[in-house]
């Protein structure tokens, strides 16, 4: 019976297509190997499901399609089935969900030693911040933003003043350390995608967002807007670079500060013209 | 089968109202354009919404030809390529499929299945086609004005929106508000008109639950439009606000092309949360008439009554309630209250229990029945597969901390192409090979028919499924193109290859099914008024093509609900809702 045949076949391609794709998620970089394993989980539940119900389909239309003489059964309902099935459902969801959720958990709860770095979207392109000597990052609005102040930071904020400003270039983190990445956009919707990080947000103009990681081993990756932001979208693009503690530092001394980049007096200037717009 | 008056049965009341009045068209205008039967209403709905969607088909062949074939293509740059993908997903979603199952389905099947003679307000039911026309009119007129339609993407966030690095600032956005404004206006003409006729106007005997499981789906579907889509009314008026006064309702304070803007104060999640509002029942507004219509597709061509029809029932109901209180399951990566994961992603896992219960329900139809592998049970077969495959992904994207990695990839762009593109419109078609016999009185041709199932199945099977593992890798939606990124190897971009030339194919398939259309309007096998021998009424017709009024000089009266086949003891397999107990014929010696 050929239709049964194919439907069979949709079912088996499926799945050998997921065993042998060349197509899979990128080696992962940091601790979210849970969410991974979530997937996994997940892919098993429901790779069970659809095989069952398409395999369930095919057998039907291979035993009882029309044939010369064949009535078909009276049956309008089973309650008993129909409950079984249903109570089957709910646990197979309950198991995918609970995983999740507590991954969830772990995905908004931020370690105490995190350090933070910054991440600004700007159409099209990427600036970081880094706190400087005393650990914390100083405060920022659009308003102040100008040539030499791409980042918008307060001048008369103390903890500004030491702040790592990277402007055009990438952007480094130590492997093994937890790091809380806060994001902020000033003009459009962006979204800081590093695939092989897993964990992504959106940066929204007006609030700051986050999300938390902790590098787990040293290279180069890519850095993606997936958030459409406009007409170069897909030019967004940036690099991190994850070190050795050793690396790290050395790169670390070469970058400039918020101070050095932008002396006080020209900055006073700049916001005030700003502000008379 | 026990031969007893009908009078005295239980659930046929006497008639309480006389029937109604009619308007009668005196003139070829009233009768064919301005007519107010809502079977030419129907037709009006699904051929302006089949002329709107062949741009959107045209639209993904330009967005997978530079998806493919990237630089060979000179004619598509980036600002075209994200009007393409904005104009496509808007158009399927609302223009044509919106459109199709609740103007053009509703429109022709509720009175006739319902056994009414006409929409209970037929003026007002004219009119909402006339503001549709209007609408998909200034949609369309978006391609030629100056800057061209918008590129925000179809779910038009602001603050990109409306500001000048989105293609289609200048016109193209305005006229998208304006567009979306004027459908809802004639959408809610049309929807009041559906429910007040399901709940009003169904002939003696015409219980809620004999009601066909298609008059359910699409009476829930538009209940729930009519809750839904407020929503993105107000969405849109006060975004078109902002971008024409100057207000802010979506608009924080920020930089406009390295200029400080005039914005400030307005909130960008905002939009976010009504468009989703709106957007997330929108899915069930397209699912839930295709979860109606597949069931009665597969019920009449097992020749087996639909499994569990309460239950099945009270899915569709579930569902529409259910699917209120899920929308922020597409934002979990928006940067919103981040504890708001928990609450959406356990509602969206619940909504997968009574999905789930559907798809056993018809599957189980199957079991023992004697399946007619026509032409609407090939795509019902279809349906279901596809419909399981993406479902099955939605608890990936649904369970919040798996969307994380795979939001904003082709992850999701092939899991809701197969959810709420592919499935439904394999519906569409299985519907439309099901009832052209009755809105032409010729059957189409089935040897095209079967062709242009196997490629569409087979083929939208090919586009789709391998498009997952894109998104797995990390390929991100939404990009002209993909550029130097080393975590994509070339493979992947022979993949895109393969899918663009697999959609072209199963693109130009579609012209096979519009030849057929028109090639049997003249050339088809006549088919007689009941060529399924279907229960239901609107096959009962005492004339095919249904005349004006439906019914002739007197009502339908019903006796049964919508799925007596292979009733044993009866001599045919199908007894259809209007014949009365005394006249069922029994097979000699089988009556009990």
């Amino acid at each position: 019976m050929a239709v049964a045949l194919i439907l069979l076949l949709v079912a088996i391609g499926s799945v050998l297509f997921h065993l042998y794709s060349p197509w899979w998620w990128t080696p992962i970089a940091t601790n979210w190997a849970y969410i991974d394993h979530t997937i996994n989980i997940t892919f098993w539940i429901t790779g069970f499901v659809f095989v069952a119900v398409i395999a369930f389909m095919a057998y039907c239309v291979f035993r009882f399609h029309h044939k010369e003489g064949r009535r078909a059964d009276y049956n309008p309902e089973n309650k008993r089935l129909e409950w079984w099935l249903s109570v089957g459902t709910g646990v197979g969801v309950a198991a995918m969900l609970a995983p999740g959720l507590v991954v969830w958990h772990q995905f908004v709860t931020v370690p105490a030693d995190a350090t933070e770095v910054e991440v600004m979207g700007q159409q099209w392109q990427w600036s970081f911040r880094l706190p400087g000597k005393d650990g914390q990052l100083g405060t920022s609005d659009v308003r102040n933003i100008a040539s030499d102040n791409p980042m918008g930071l307060n001048h008369d904020d103390q903890h500004a003043q030491d702040d790592v400003v990277i402007e055009n270039g990438d952007l480094h983190l130590q492997v093994g350390k937890p790091v809380k990445v806060l994001l902020r956009s000033v003009d459009v919707l962006h979204d800081f995608y590093v695939p092989e990080f897993r964990a992504k947000m959106d940066m929204v103009p007006g609030m700051v967002t986050y999300f938390w990681i902790t590098p787990i081993r040293t290279g180069t990756f890519d850095v993606l807007c997936a958030e459409l932001c406009g007409a170069a979208h897909y030019q967004m693009r940036a690099k991190v670079i994850v070190d050795e503690e050793r690396e790290y530092h050395a790169w670390l001394e070469q970058q400039k500060t918020f101070a050095e980049l932008s002396p006080a007096k020209a900055v006073v200037k700049a916001t005030f013209q700003s502000g008379g717009n | 089968m026990v031969d007893i008056p009908y009078e005295g049965i239980p659930g046929i009341p006497p008639a309480e109202v006389p029937d109604v009045e009619l308007y009668h068209p005196r003139s070829w205008w009233t009768r064919y354009v301005f007519s107010q039967d809502a079977k030419v209403i129907a037709i009006q709905y699904s051929l302006t919404a089949t002329a709107i969607g062949l741009v959107a088909l045209v639209l993904s062949w330009l967005m997978r030809l530079q998806l493919g074939f990237p630089g060979t293509f000179s004619f598509i740059d980036a600002n075209q390529y994200l009007q393409f993908i904005t104009m496509h997903g808007m158009i399927m979603v609302i223009y044509l499929l919106t459109a199709l199952f609740l103007g053009g389905f509703g429109n022709y099947l509720i009175p006739l299945m319902v056994g009414a003679r006409d929409m209970v307000f037929p003026y007002v039911n004219m009119l909402s086609y006339w503001v549709y026309l209007l609408a998909v009119l200034v949609l369309a007129s978006t391609f030629f004005v100056p800057g061209g339609p918008t590129g925000a993407g179809w779910t038009l966030y602001p603050p990109q929106a409306i500001l000048s690095g989105t293609p289609g600032q200048d016109w193209g956005i305005i006229l998208m508000m304006s567009s979306l404004i004027l459908f809802i206006i004639g959408f809610t003409m049309g929807g009041l008109n559906y429910v007040v006729t399901v709940l009003q106007a169904r002939t003696r005997g015409m219980t809620l639950m004999r009601l066909p499981l298609t008059v359910w789906g699409i009476f829930t579907a538009t209940v729930m439009a009519l809750l839904a889509f407020p929503a993105l009314f107000v969405a849109s008026v006060m975004l078109l606000l902002d971008r024409l006064l100057g207000t802010s309702f979506f608009m924080p304070s920020l930089v406009e092309m390295g200029t400080l803007s005039k914005y400030g104060g307005g909130s960008p999640l905002l939009f976010q949360h009504l468009f989703w509002f709106f957007g997330h029942p929108e899915v069930y507004i397209v699912a839930l008439p295709a979860f109606g219509i597949v069931s009665d597709l597969i019920s009449t061509h097992a020749r087996k009554n639909i499994f569990g029809y309460r239950m099945m029932v009270w899915a569709i109901v579930a569902i529409g309630a259910l699917s209120f209180i899920v929308w922020a399951h597409h934002m979990y990566v928006s940067g919103m209250f981040p504890q708001f994961g928990y609450f959406f992603a356990t509602t969206t896992l619940i909504i997968a229990i009574p999905t789930a219960i559907k798809v056993y329900n018809w599957v189980l139809t199957l079991w023992r029945g004697d399946i007619h592998l026509t032409v609407p049970m090939l795509f019902a077969l279809g349906f279901i597969i596809t419909f399981v495959n993406g479902g099955l992904t939605g608890l990936f994207l649904g369970n919040v901390v798996v969307d994380v990695p795979l939001s904003d990839t082709m992850f999701v762009v092939a899991h809701f192409h197969m959810v709420m593109g592919v499935a439904p419109i394999m519906v569409v078609l299985g519907a439309i090979y099901h009832w052209y016999p009755k809105v032409t009185g010729r059957m189409l041709n089935e040897a095209l028919g079967k062709f242009h199932f196997w490629v569409t199945f087979l083929g939208a099977y090919l586009i789709f499924f391998p498009m997952h593992y894109l998104g797995l890798l990390g390929v991100p939606r939404r990009y002209f193109e993909l550029g130097d990124a080393t975590f994509i190897p070339s493979s992947a971009h022979s993949l895109n290859a393969f899918i663009s030339v697999v959609a072209l194919t199963v693109g130009f398939s579609q012209m096979v099914f519009l030849f057929n259309l028109a090639w049997s309007l003249f050339k088809g096998e006549a088919s007689g008024g009941n060529p399924w021998r279907a229960t239901t009424l609107e096959w009962q017709t005492p004339e095919t093509p249904p005349g004006h009024g439906n019914w002739g000089k007197e009502l339908p009266v019903v006796y049964r609900w919508a799925y007596d086949y292979s009733v044993p003891g009866a001599a045919e397999d199908f007894i259809p809702q209007n014949q009365p107990p005394r006249a069922t014929q029994l097979i000699q010696g089988a009556a009990s």
